[in-house]
């Protein structure tokens, strides 16, 4: 097994559907020539050629909207967003046409097209460090991926690429960079399976995406005090697969919520929801929620790490739970 | 003139109870005093008397419905009457539960107050391990009970009463429960198994570890010399027909009602302030049931002649036993007496039923040596305990009323005579 960044098992996973299906094609903004914003696609474009990476023009509701075409045309789009804040251009594309699709036209068109986008933040201010996982998490029709390792990153892309359902794909801009234990060989990560990253009694960490790691290492730090946190990856948003954190809450009766989305109305509700349904009797503390902080994010460096959850926020917030 | 027919309280923490069986239809002619439905409480079955002659008009309840003491759940009108329930647009509508009869124990209100804050798990644990949330301190935040106050209560519980393997039943329509334990558990197969707890059970569970921990009781035992009290039962049973058929716990009944006519602090109630000095002598006889243990009450023993209260305890008993139990049996003791005799139990002491002063546990009469005068004879010694309030009479009191309790039974003929 080689040690691969976030990065590169992306742009492995792509490759190798490249090479065994030549449906497959990707588009967007300076995906070609330059090898895309954050580096996932260099080199595909000596590799595949100009047919199969397509630059585009700025415009994602073209972008989404082509891809959705050639998705009903029988091809297999990967459409990539520069960032998920621009995907609010093409958002009827991907609310009215993609998501419902299937829905709208009886069966007799599917829409596999993958949408790959980074969420997240890094000094781009306000209109450029946003998440919005969670609304496209509420639309019934679109699967919504949100992986937190290299790992998880290609196993996910490589079902997406084979759905033949539209896909979110929610990449995290600070994540590129981040290494992990990567397979050789070919193999998938399915929608709606969560994942227990770490093993613990004491209290349930909820978490996906970036705030998995900050989670993890709250978590190691909490062992050296004899606190063992249970640290859960959801990896897909829709399908939810709540089991594993059902299960845990049973054994560890508190559950935290971990997101770096703000916390109003995120996905920490809905998994606050599901544990106050399925698992109510086994609570020993009101369910916690970590999140932003409720403001437009600021581009001044220290305001926005001020506004983002930290791994002592984690370990303050089960310190509290368990008190 | 249409009676309404309310749901009386059946013992004085009752505050809810279900007709089990209506014994009577809609449109049938009652009598006064004749029952008209069944109840069930925590303690019994219940006949419940029409308090009118006339015709049952209306069920209002139906049977199974737990409503609270004092609904109106039938109404009785007078023979020819019209129901004026039958004219009503809202002759159907559910009942309204405004008690008209205030019971002197109604529930606490659901105000923030009276309600224990804790956590699901830990109403969870308290739940299967029956646990009281009342009786544990909470250390979660804001005084919140939480899974390890709970545990921790548990490993607190005296030895004496282990942890009872069984869970409390959800309140559901009452049913008879089964009484006898499965037969697995007397197998002993070591399968951990729950029973759940009958209505009875619960009951008797909640009163006496209210009684054990808000009463503090006190125990003193006489030995009493039996040997004339046999003498003369025996003499007055060869006279007597089966039903007026003396027993020993008669003896013992009528004796502390005498005697209670003396120390009136034993037939008594611990008011707060205050101490309630009971106007009537009513002993509540503890009858054993195969699922638990019911005190009906005999009252007015103290004006009973050896005969009626052996003739009134017999029908007591047998009502208990067959759950055909009145309203007027379950209330109103101010005293009770426990015998364990029959079973030969040497000697014993017994929980004092709250609201009451005092309890005597009464053993078997065993043939021993005793000192008689300056000589050694055989005789039938029978030890008694009375358990008392502490905070209604004191050492010295127990003793003196034991020692005139003694002195009766052994000079019985005195138990015949006022």
């Amino acid at each position: 097994m080689a040690e691969k960044s976030y990065r590169d098992a992306i742009k492995d996973a792509l490759r190798e559907e490249m090479k065994r299906d030549e449906r497959v094609f990707i588009m967007g903004e300076e995906v070609g020539v330059w090898g895309g914003t954050y580096a996932v696609t260099r080199g595909l474009h000596d590799e595949f050629g100009d047919k199969r990476v397509r630059d585009t023009p700025i415009a994602e509701a073209v972008i989404v909207g082509a891809a959705i075409g050639a998705a009903m045309g029988g091809l297999r789009p990967v459409a990539e967003l520069m960032t998920i804040n621009f995907s609010l251009v093409a958002i009827d594309q991907i609310v009215n046409n993609a998501s419902k699709m299937y829905y709208m036209f009886g069966g007799q068109f599917n829409c596999p097209v993958v949408i790959r986008t980074p969420a997240g933040w890094g000094q781009l201010a306000a209109t450029h460090s946003q998440s919005f996982e969670a609304w496209y998490a509420s639309l019934p029709g679109l699967i919504v991926a949100m992986p937190g390792t290299p790992y998880d990153a290609k196993g996910l892309l490589k079902s997406a690429l084979r759905s033949n359902n539209p896909v979110m794909f929610i990449e995290h801009a600070r994540l590129y960079g981040v290494t992990g234990q990567v397979p050789d060989g070919e193999y998938f990560v399915p929608f709606g399976k969560s994942d227990v990253k770490r093993a613990g009694k004491d209290v349930t960490i909820v978490t996906y995406s970036r705030m998995l790691h900050v989670s993890l290492a709250a978590a190691a730090k909490l062992a050296q005090e004899g606190i063992e946190a249970e640290v859960i990856d959801l990896r897909t948003l829709r399908p939810l697969d709540m089991n594993p954190v059902i299960e845990s809450v049973k054994k560890t009766h508190r559950a935290l919520i971990v997101e770096e989305d703000w916390v109003s109305c995120g996905m920490g509700a809905e998994i606050v929801a599901r544990i106050a349904k399925d698992a109510f009797d086994y609570l020993d503390a009101p369910v916690e929620r970590l999140g932003a902080i409720e403001v437009p994010m600021p581009y001044s460096k220290p305001l926005e790490l001020m506004a983002l959850p930290e791994e002592k926020h984690v370990i303050a917030a089960v310190k509290q739970m368990i008190a | 003139m249409a009676t309404n027919v309310l749901l009386p309280a059946l013992g004085f923490d009752m505050t809810s109870g279900a007709v089990a069986r209506w014994l009577k239809k809609e449109g049938d002619a009652v009598r006064e005093g004749e029952p008209i439905a069944e109840v069930d409480t925590e303690k019994a079955t219940v006949e419940i008397p029409a308090f009118a002659t006339g015709v049952l008009q209306k069920i209002l309840v139906p049977a199974g419905q737990n409503v609270p003491v004092g609904t109106t759940i039938a109404i009785v009108g007078a023979p020819g009457e019209t129901s004026a329930m039958s004219v009503s647009p809202k002759s159907n509508a559910p009942v309204a539960t405004a008690p008209t009869q205030v019971s002197e124990t109604k529930s606490q209100p659901s105000n923030g107050d009276s309600w224990v804050k804790a956590s699901p798990v830990a109403r969870r644990i308290a739940e299967v391990e029956g646990v009281n949330l009342a009786d544990v301190a909470g250390t979660g935040p804001n005084g919140r009970i939480i899974q390890r106050d709970v545990e921790a209560y548990l490993t607190r519980r005296p030895s004496g009463v282990p942890a009872p393997a069984m869970s409390v039943a959800p309140r559901a329509p009452v049913a008879p429960t089964p009484t006898s334990p499965p037969s697995s558990l007397l197998a002993g197969e070591g399968r951990r198994e729950e029973v759940a707890l009958s209505r009875i059970r619960q009951a008797i569970a909640r009163r006496m570890t209210e009684s054990k921990t808000t009463v503090p009781h006190f125990y003193v035992t006489f030995e009493i010399n039996m040997t004339d009290a046999m003498k003369m039962r025996e003499q007055l049973n060869n006279l007597a027909s089966a039903e007026d058929k003396i027993s020993v716990n008669d003896l013992v009944v009528a004796a502390a009602a005498k005697t209670l006519k003396k120390w009136r602090t034993f037939n008594a109630s611990f008011r707060g302030d205050k101490l309630e000095l009971h106007g009537d002598i009513n002993i509540g006889v503890a009858v054993a049931l195969d699922d638990g243990l019911i005190t009906p009450v005999l009252h007015h023993a103290d004006q009973k002649s050896l005969k009626e209260l052996a003739r009134d305890t017999k029908a007591l008993v047998e009502r208990t036993r067959a759950n055909k139990m009145r309203a007027d049996d379950l209330t109103g003791g101010t005293f009770s007496v426990s015998n364990l005799g029959m079973y030969g139990v040497e000697e014993f002491s017994a929980i004092i039923v709250p609201p009451e002063a005092a309890i005597l546990a009464v053993s078997a009469i065993i043939k021993k040596p005793s000192v008689i005068g300056e000589q050694i004879q055989i005789a039938q010694m029978m030890k008694a305990t009375i358990s008392v309030d502490h905070r209604v009479a004191d050492g010295a009191q127990a003793a003196q009323f034991m020692r005139d309790l003694k002195a009766l039974l052994e000079n019985p003929v005195n138990l015949l005579i006022d």
